[in-house]
């Protein structure tokens, strides 16, 4: 998709990602993310976000390949790199955020040691300095008494602690990009708020790029400047997020808005709008719309090639319908 | 809606290396046969296997100098059909194989079940019963039972089926222990379900396919210290022909004579590996059947 | 009046399986829950991890003895209540319908496993309605012969709430029924759920953690903190005048798709809940941004007006 951004930190053009030659997991993904800027991907479960995220990070696991016109991360093409130089940027300049805080904390290391190992590995620090360094930043990611708890195992901390030292971790080496991956999905509510915020203020602070994949259309809506999203391994429709909640234009980002229930809009008891069908997985050689087989308003020449349309500003989507369908139905 | 045919999300088979699933097929075929030369073994047998014939004493097999076309695996020291004497001695071991496994099979799988879902003193009370079957030394164990009571095909399958559970007791217990957290689990219960159907039908389905590679070792086991309570003297009785014991009375004329005792070796060898290349592949295979 | 389900001060412990030489204190995971809910009514029990409605949950279907209390449906006690006559009044649906299907039965045989249990029912008159109940929730009789694994994610928690409901059964326990499910599957769900309630007249026990499912599918509300219910009441009236200041805490940090508001502060501390370490006084005291001195030494009482219960000591003062 057209990122019309001046010297974009992140820029991924006609990524395509595909699993073992049966099936296409990203078809020709785009995006850009510029500094200080939060862009979110968005989508249900297999919609292709996560591996994207991978395929920057040339984190696949065997059997899956990756091609794109370019992968370039503040103008290095990674698509070039070596899996050494890969390795040294890794943690480095770009960090990466899991859902799952317990599985990619060691267990058997103290929370002070994983830390300062990230700076001792990249910039060759001390281990003296790289203990210094880790308290200032849980004591920056809101962690009272850090001194304390570098000497503790990750067991010992509560999920939304274990995740506040995760994004400090991320932070050791000054990142100029940070990919979260469903950083609060495993968490409590008031916990998602509290650590969300924490990454808005990091991120405004440091001028991060941060790109933020998740399924919750509220945190999208909340945290994000530009919104992608993604289905069936495309992003179906893109544009800052004021534009894409205001005029939500392709089908699916329409259906997806309407299935959640948001307190005091939607009627108790009264039926949510919903999707039939589920989630596809797209064979080699599939041409056409991705969404069509679930999408209400789908029409023969939808399983051709389907046009990337403008809505204004930079707001586009991937349908054969005009911007104005939405009022045309509705009158 | 357009109905353009997107194929849903289906995940695939697992494949394996061609290395191993030769070798599961090798296993296959090798079980698959003694299983039929077990069954069909009087159609088989070329010679009757307690005829003796002291004429025809320690003849050597067919392609040796000496070798008779009518005794294809030669003669042993009085006389009997070599080859014929195996092809019963398939029946003895295969006999013992699976009998041995499914007493000790319905012994440990009892237990393990029992005190794996239960857990608590139940639990403590399996895991006390484990612990004191392996504090005990198998082979002597069964050399005193068996020297106590005399021998017999009976006893000697009994002996074995009574010492080999401990196997089967862990495996249950532990899987048990994973799926009795599940929410089916749960499920039954609410659903009114009694102890037994939830044990039986939700529990033990769910961890047979373990339970299928546990058997196949405990098998292969059970072959082996069969043919070595045979050579000792204390397992299936003479004439009865056992591949241990076919050894045992070989051994005197192994100098002379080296195919008496190579021939029931090698042929307890390949069943032996048979087994346990078929466990190998049932593990593979249900493995990958779990995963879905 | 009857309620259909009435519970009565119920506790649940846990001992803890600790260290030897450290001294094993046990978890109230439900410590003193009392509500009543009439027929036809869906109480939306809501709260964090670890604030007891999981376990709550298990109490209600059985599945975990009680420590004190009683739990009675439709005037009836379920202590010592036969297993039978229990899977007749009440019926779970849980979060993951990936683990709460055998996998090695057919959709079929595992609608019927209620039907089967009791034991007294034709066959034929069974498999009638196992269809039956399947076609309700969306299953083809096609799709009943097949295994769990042959289904989606949203087929199958159709098929679990066929079992659930195969009994006819009083009370309908839902753990999270949708947690697991993408948005999408999640909206099919809940409206299925809404018109089996109508049509069938059922009660619901909503456990969910999402306020704006609970919110969208509730008609009474619980909110739990630490194993106790803080505040209850009609769902219309506490999302529209929480006053817990746990509740306006939860509410506040629900997530709307407005992007006009950006991120809330839920103005609650890093400290976090400790089941095993409850503190003294008002349990939500060491997080709470209204607490003042008395909160750490004086546990509030219960606060029943106007057919809400609040329990904390701002409502008794004011």
């Amino acid at each position: 998709m057209t990122a019309s951004l001046q010297d974009p930190v992140l820029s991924v053009a006609n990524l395509r990602v595909s699993i073992g030659g049966r099936t296409e997991a990203v078809r020709g993904m785009s995006l850009a993310v510029a500094r200080g800027e939060t862009h979110c991907m968005v989508g249900e479960s297999g919609c292709g976000k996560s591996i994207s995220a991978l395929s920057v990070m040339n984190l696949l696991p065997r059997g899956i390949i990756r091609t794109a016109d370019h992968i370039r991360f503040q103008g290095q093409d990674l698509l070039a790199m070596s899996e050494r130089q890969m390795s040294r940027l890794r943690g480095d300049k770009i960090s990466m955020i899991f859902q799952e805080p317990m599985t990619s904390l060691n267990p058997a290391y103290t929370i002070g040691s994983q830390m300062s190992e990230v700076l001792e590995r990249h910039r060759r620090a001390i281990r003296r300095q790289a203990m210094d360094r880790a308290a200032e930043l849980l004591a920056r990611v809101g962690i009272t008494a850090p001194g304390m708890r570098l000497g503790q195992y990750p067991h010992q901390l509560s999920g939304g602690l274990r995740q506040r030292v995760m994004i400090a971790m991320a932070l050791m080496c000054d990142p100029e990009l940070l990919i979260a991956d469903e950083p609060t999905t495993a968490l409590d509510v008031t916990v998602q708020a509290q650590i969300l915020r924490l990454l808005q203020k990091l991120q405004q602070e440091l001028g991060l790029a941060l790109l933020l994949i998740t399924h919750d259309l509220g945190v999208v809506a909340r945290m994000a400047q530009r919104v992608s999203v993604m289905y069936a391994g495309e992003v179906v429709e893109t544009g800052a997020v004021g534009d894409v909640f205001a005029a939500p234009t392709h089908p699916y980002t329409r259906g997806l808005l309407d299935c959640i229930p948001v307190p005091g809009k939607t009627q108790t008891g009264e039926p949510l709008g919903n999707i039939p069908g589920m989630v596809p997985r797209i064979p080699p050689g599939f041409a056409g719309c991705g969404f069509r087989d679930r999408c209400m308003s789908a029409a023969p020449e939808c399983a051709q090639a389907v046009p990337l349309r403008d809505a204004g500003g930079d707001h586009s989507y991937l349908c054969r319908l005009p911007p104005d369908w939405t009022r045309a139905s509705a009158a | 809606m357009s109905s353009v045919g997107i194929a849903q999300a289906l995940p695939g088979r697992r494949r394996f290396p061609a290395f191993r699933r030769l070798a599961t097929l090798l296993g296959v075929v090798i079980v698959g046969t003694a299983l039929l030369v077990a069954i069909f073994a009087p159609y088989l047998t070329p010679h009757d296997p307690f005829a003796q014939d002291l004429n025809l004493r320690l003849i050597p097999p067919v392609w040796m100098e000496g070798g008779q076309p009518t005794h294809l695996l030669g003669t042993d020291q009085i006389g009997r059909d070599y080859l014929s004497r195996l092809i019963y001695g398939t029946r003895i071991s295969m006999l013992i194989g699976v009998l041995a496994v499914i007493t000790s099979g319905l012994i440990g799988i009892t237990l393990g079940i029992v005190g794996g879902f239960y857990g608590g003193r139940t639990d403590d009370f399996v895991m006390f019963l484990i612990t004191c079957r392996l504090s005990i030394p198998l082979i002597l164990v069964a050399l005193t039972v068996v020297a106590l009571v005399g021998s017999s095909l009976a006893v000697v399958i009994l002996t074995l089926g009574l010492l080999l559970w401990d196997r089967f007791a862990v495996v249950a217990r532990t899987t048990a222990m994973q799926v009795r957290n599940l929410d089916y689990i749960a499920a039954a219960q609410a659903a009114g379900a009694s102890r037994v159907h939830i044990l039986v039908r939700e529990v033990l389905p769910n961890i047979a396919n373990h339970l299928v590679v546990v058997a196949t070792l405990e098998m292969a086991l059970a072959i082996l210290l069969e043919a070595a309570l045979s050579f000792l003297g204390l397992g299936v009785p003479p004439p009865l022909p056992s591949w241990g014991l076919m050894i045992a009375e070989a051994k005197e004329y192994m100098f002379f004579s080296p195919w008496v005792i190579m021939t029931p070796g090698v042929v307890l060898f390949v069943l032996v590996l048979g087994v346990n290349l078929l466990g190998d592949g049932l593990r593979d295979m249900l493995g990958a059947d779990l995963e879905r | 009046m009857t309620y259909a389900i009435e519970v009565r001060n119920v506790h649940r412990e846990f001992k803890q399986s600790g260290g030897i030489v450290r001294l094993r204190r046990p978890v109230r995971a439900v410590d003193g829950v009392t509500f009543s809910l009439p027929a036809g009514d869906v109480l939306g029990v809501v709260g964090e991890s670890g604030c007891g409605k999981s376990t709550l949950a298990r109490l209600i279907m059985g599945l975990l003895p009680l420590t004190s209390g009683e739990i009675l449906v439709d005037g009836r006690s379920l202590t010592g209540m036969d297993r039978r006559e229990r899977a007749r009044l009440i019926q779970p649906v849980f979060q993951d319908p990936f683990s709460s299907l055998n996998p090695r039965h057919r959709i079929r045989d595992i609608v019927g496993l209620p039907l089967a249990s009791q034991g007294d029912m034709p066959k034929a008159r069974q498999v009638d309605r196992v269809m039956e109940m399947l076609a309700r929730v969306g299953i083809s009789s096609e799709m009943a012969e097949r295994m769990p694994g042959q289904l989606s994610g949203g087929q199958r928690q159709r098929v679990a709430i066929a079992r659930a409901l195969v009994l006819h059964p009083r009370i309908v326990v839902c753990d999270e029924p949708t947690s697991a499910l993408d948005v999408s599957v999640q909206a099919q769900i809940l409206n299925l759920l809404t018109e089996l309630r109508r049509e069938l007249g059922l009660t619901y026990l909503f456990i969910s953690h999402n306020l704006a499912v609970v919110e969208h599918i509730a008609t009474e509300v619980a909110v739990m903190y630490l194993g106790r219910i803080v505040e209850q009441a009609p769902a219309q009236e506490l999302f529209r005048t929480p006053a817990h200041p746990y509740t306006r805490a939860l509410l506040s940090s629900v997530l709307t798709p407005d992007p006009a508001l950006g991120i809330p502060d839920v103005g609650l501390g890093d400290a976090y809940p400790d089941p095993t370490n409850v503190p003294p006084g008002c349990r939500f005291h060491p997080r709470c941004p209204s607490a003042f001195a008395e909160c750490a030494v004086t546990m509030p009482d219960n606060i029943r007006k106007d057919g809400r219960l609040v329990e904390c000591l701002l409502a008794t003062t004011s």
